[in-house]
């Protein structure tokens, strides 16, 4: 399908809901998207169907602290140098990008990416959501290497990188990016059509735009949009949400160290909902409690939303007195296996509690 | 005693109240020197309460007068709207998302320099100077009056802001400098729209704010006089002629809270119909119900604290074509006075249509007689559906609820609206801006890095909160109603000791004399 600006706007809302707070605001992402549709320039986004099996794919994306990327606009080279700098490597062109992660701005890098050098943009993702770490992917749960990798900043500096594993690529990538500024451009996780086949969260893409179609056009008919969305959710892989609280923000602490976003924010209960909801942060909203009872728990998502105008509402939007609406959503199966929940569980975010899914949580 | 004045597009209100009970109210129209209206107004009020000069405590103005000017591009200056961040933020250059007929207005005079800062203080690149003032030689040789300068990360360190203005100074004599770091907060883009905007207001700033002045001294009261912000909350004139971009949501705020207490009611839509344009809010708990993310205003995207309100370009002087099928978003404005039909002159007005109809007396109502019915009937039903159309966009859910009309504009609406439980137009409901300008309350701010070393951040949030409500009583809120409305942290990473730049603000109701 060939994107369109009504597309991308709905688009930009379902990756903020999707990103669980985190993953940044895509509307930078969305107006550099703008630019390239405004110059006459083509994103046309795939299934992943449509992919030969050995073709080449090489996900783009941005990895660093949001609260960097709101400021420090990119220069807009960078994603595209390092996917460059990566075929260099491999010896071979790309036949296609891919967004790592759908939630936030990085479900509209690639769409840069792929409109500027004529490539073909996978409707599919490593991540189903937003995460903070780079290891944290479908893509490597079922045995795809992020190495070789690069990180691309402003400058043209760029770092080739070779990890053991993911997770030491991670580290040290992420000491990279907080080099080249908190905020960095990468090209990772290269693989065949048939491993993003085998190992993509599927149809994410569409999924975002749907949710922001249902959003949007709850609002314009006046029905309540979190009944919509409610509605909409057992249509997708993402097959169960809920209202988990409803309430005033309190208090919001939130610092950016060793590059993540890491904080807290404190709900009151309004109405019904008693009590005080206080949601962990790390770049996403981890774990939700009610006065020290879980209510949602990673990698399910726990999404913060505007109670009036449902606009879901990003970690480094939160601010003291909003009312918000706190929505939870039950990823894929291919998100909750035993090995998925080794990569992106409740422990490898130093949570003690178990994943509980949250269509079992009373 | 005391009088809040709305200074409109088109009618200049003033409402003098003695404490919450509104002594006296009227209303003229806004002159384009702007201050002989204040005196007219302040003049009529004076006389038809009896109320001496003396007795005034103090003076509250509330203007939409910026908000209108980048609203209906005219009146601004153009802008040198320089950037201090390559070889970051090349992607998106000054005005991206702006409109296009905006950004011409300003000239599109957009600069990118390298320079700003990383979040912890580390320089982006050394700032350009000699890009500056090749800058500042081209802002001559254009004949351009005022910039705006926005470096990233300058709500962390506004050194780079600080020099590059440095030198335009120096360079250009006189020149107008905004500065981002002084107006907005983390956001580059909607920090970067909010420096333009005030730069492009340099003129009329300086030229509306000693209007006040003059008028004020004119009538001889030496009460403090104070202008209303976006947030509810009064300002100092010196501050306004600063920062005119500050008061940019004032209106629709004065104008909510000014129906609220009229009404009486705490939870209903409220429209405000002006000269010019329609403001459509929500209130909730007696408060404009505020915009969560971030907000348009003239169509370029900002970060304020701002009431969620929906603009609609329809007011007492809109401009009336295609028989009767389309109004506004253009106004005679101030001009209604000689350009309204009713009033003798030649441009078929909203205005017109409502005597037309028989609905008002006002002015010369034999010179609409030859209007033909059809348009007549064609006019109102498009008032009324763009009225209803607004309030059914800011509704949240099909449930009914009541409409407040307020604004000299309300006589335009005469139905039911099918949006609205029931439609309230309260007593003084044309001056409720003059009223919310005259119960605003005042603020007490706190805003400076504090070290979070040996102690811990609660203690630190508590104290700066005591000191931002001490202030706040001290500026004359009563302490009793004195409450926190915003918090904001901006972690120093590049300082020792856990330095954090925090931001609280207070507010009170201002204690009644």
């Amino acid at each position: 399908m060939k994107l369109t600006s009504e597309d991308l706007h709905d688009l930009a809302i379902g990756a903020a809901f999707l990103g669980t707070g985190g993953g940044g605001n895509p509307y930078v992402g969305r107006l550099m998207v703008q630019r390239c549709l405004d110059e006459g320039l083509s994103v046309d986004v795939i299934d992943p169907s449509e992919l030969a099996n050995d073709a080449l794919v090489i996900p783009t994306a941005m990895m660093g602290a949001p609260t960097v990327l709101v400021e420090k606009l990119p220069s807009g080279e960078e994603a595209i140098g390092s996917l460059r700098a990566l075929e260099r490597y491999l010896g071979r062109k790309a036949d296609a990008t891919m967004p790592i992660e759908i939630g936030g701005i990085n479900s509209t890098i690639p769409l840069v990416v792929g409109a500027r050098l004529g490539l073909p943009i996978v409707d599919a993702d490593g991540m189903g959501r937003a995460f903070p770490e780079l290891q944290m992917e479908t893509f490597g749960v079922y045995g795809v290497s992020g190495s070789p990798m690069v990180v691309t900043d402003e400058y043209g500096d760029s770092t080739l990188l070779n990890g053991a594993d993911n997770k030491q690529m991670e580290w040290l990538s992420r000491m990279v990016a907080i080099r080249m500024g908190g905020c960095a451009y990468i090209a990772e996780y290269s693989m065949s059509g048939a491993d993003v086949k085998r190992t993509a969260v599927p149809n994410t893409m569409t999924l975002a735009m749907r949710i922001g179609r249902c959003l949007r056009e709850a609002k314009a008919n006046h029905e309540s949009p979190f009944d919509a969305l409610l509605r909409l959710l057992p249509q997708t892989l993402y097959n169960h949400g809920r209202i988990i609280f409803t309430g005033k923000i309190v208090d919001v602490a939130r610092e950016t160290r060793n590059g993540f976003s890491i904080g807290r924010a404190r709900i009151d209960g309004l109405g019904p909902w008693r009590g005080t909801m206080e949601i962990e942060i790390q770049n996403e909203n981890l774990i939700a409690r009610v006065d020290g009872k879980v209510r949602a728990i990673v990698p399910d998502l726990i999404c913060i939303m505007d109670s009036e105008s449902a606009e879901p509402i990003t970690t480094e939007n939160l601010r003291y007195g909003q009312r918000v609406t706190v929505v939870a959503v039950a990823v894929p199966e291919i998100m909750r296996t035993p090995e998925a929940l080794d990569v992106f569980g409740p422990r490898c975010f130093g949570l003690d509690e178990p994943f509980t899914p949250i269509e079992t949580m009373t | 005693m005391r009088i809040g004045i709305d200074v409109g597009g088109t009618n200049t209100d003033a409402a003098l109240m003695d404490g919450i009970t509104v002594k006296g109210a009227c209303k003229t129209p806004t002159t384009a020197d702007v201050s002989s209206g204040i005196i007219a107004v302040l003049k009529d009020v004076l006389r038809m309460t009896g109320v001496a000069a003396s007795e005034i405590q103090a003076v509250m103005i509330g203007t939409t007068h910026f908000t209108n000017a980048v609203v209906e591009r005219k009146r601004l200056l153009e802008v040198a709207a320089i950037r201090l961040g390559l070889p970051a933020t090349r992607a998106l250059p000054p005005m991206t998302d702006w409109p296009s007929d905006l950004a011409t207005t300003l000239g599109r005079h957009t600069f990118m320099v390298h320079g700003g800062h990383e979040f912890d203080g580390r320089e982006i690149a050394p700032l350009d100077e000699k890009e500056i003032l090749r800058i500042a030689g081209e802002i001559k040789a254009r004949g351009i009056r005022t910039a705006s300068v926005t470096s990233v990360f300058s709500p962390v360190t506004p050194v780079m802001e600080q020099r590059a203005a440095e030198i335009l100074l120096n360079e250009v004599p006189g020149i107008a400098i905004s500065l981002s770091h002084e107006i907005g907060r983390v956001g580059f883009l909607e920090r970067e729209n909010a420096a333009i905007m005030n730069a492009c207001l340099a003129d009329l700033s300086a030229k509306v704010v000693s209007s006040f002045r003059n008028a004020l001294k004119e009538l001889a009261i030496e009460a403090p006089f104070y202008i209303s912000q976006n947030d509810g909350t009064l300002m100092t004139p010196d501050y306004v002629e600063r920062y005119p971009v500050l008061t940019f949501a004032s209106g629709p705020t004065n104008s909510m809270r000014g129906a609220a207490m009229l009404a009486g009611r705490k939870e209903a839509m409220v429209v405000d119909i002006g000269g010019t344009t329609s403001d459509v809010g929500m209130l909730m708990q007696g408060f404009p119900r505020e915009s969560a993310v971030a907000v348009d205003i003239g169509g370029v995207r900002t970060n304020f604290r701002m009431p969620d309100v929906l603009a609609v370009g329809l007011g007492g002087g809109s401009l009336v074509r295609d028989d009767g099928a389309r109004i506004g978003p253009d106004s005679v404005g101030y001009e209604i006075t000689s350009k309204a039909l009713v009033f003798g002159g030649d441009t078929l007005t909203t205005t017109d249509i409502i005597v037309a109809a028989g609905l008002e007396d006002i002015g010369d109502r034999s010179r609409v007689a030859h209007i033909p019915a059809k348009t007549i009937a064609t006019a109102l039903d498009t008032i009324h559906r763009m009225v209803d159309e607004a309030v059914d966009r800011m509704k949240t859910s099909a449930e009914p609820l009541p409409v407040i009309l307020v604004g000299g504009g309300s006589i335009l609406v005469s139905r039911q609206l099918p949006s609205a439980s029931e439609v309230i137009r309260p007593e003084n409901a044309s001056v409720a801006n003059a009223i919310g300008a005259a119960i605003a309350q005042v603020g007490g701010e706190v805003d400076r890095i504090f070290s979070l070393e040996g102690t811990s951040r609660d203690v630190v949030l508590d104290g700066a909160k005591a000191e931002a409500a001490e202030r706040a009583t001290k500026a004359g809120a009563d302490p009793d109603t004195v409450k926190i409305v915003d918090i904001e942290e901006v972690p120093l990473a590049y300082l020792p000791g856990s330095a954090t730049r925090i931001r609280v603000k207070a507010v009170g109701d201002l204690v009644m004399a």
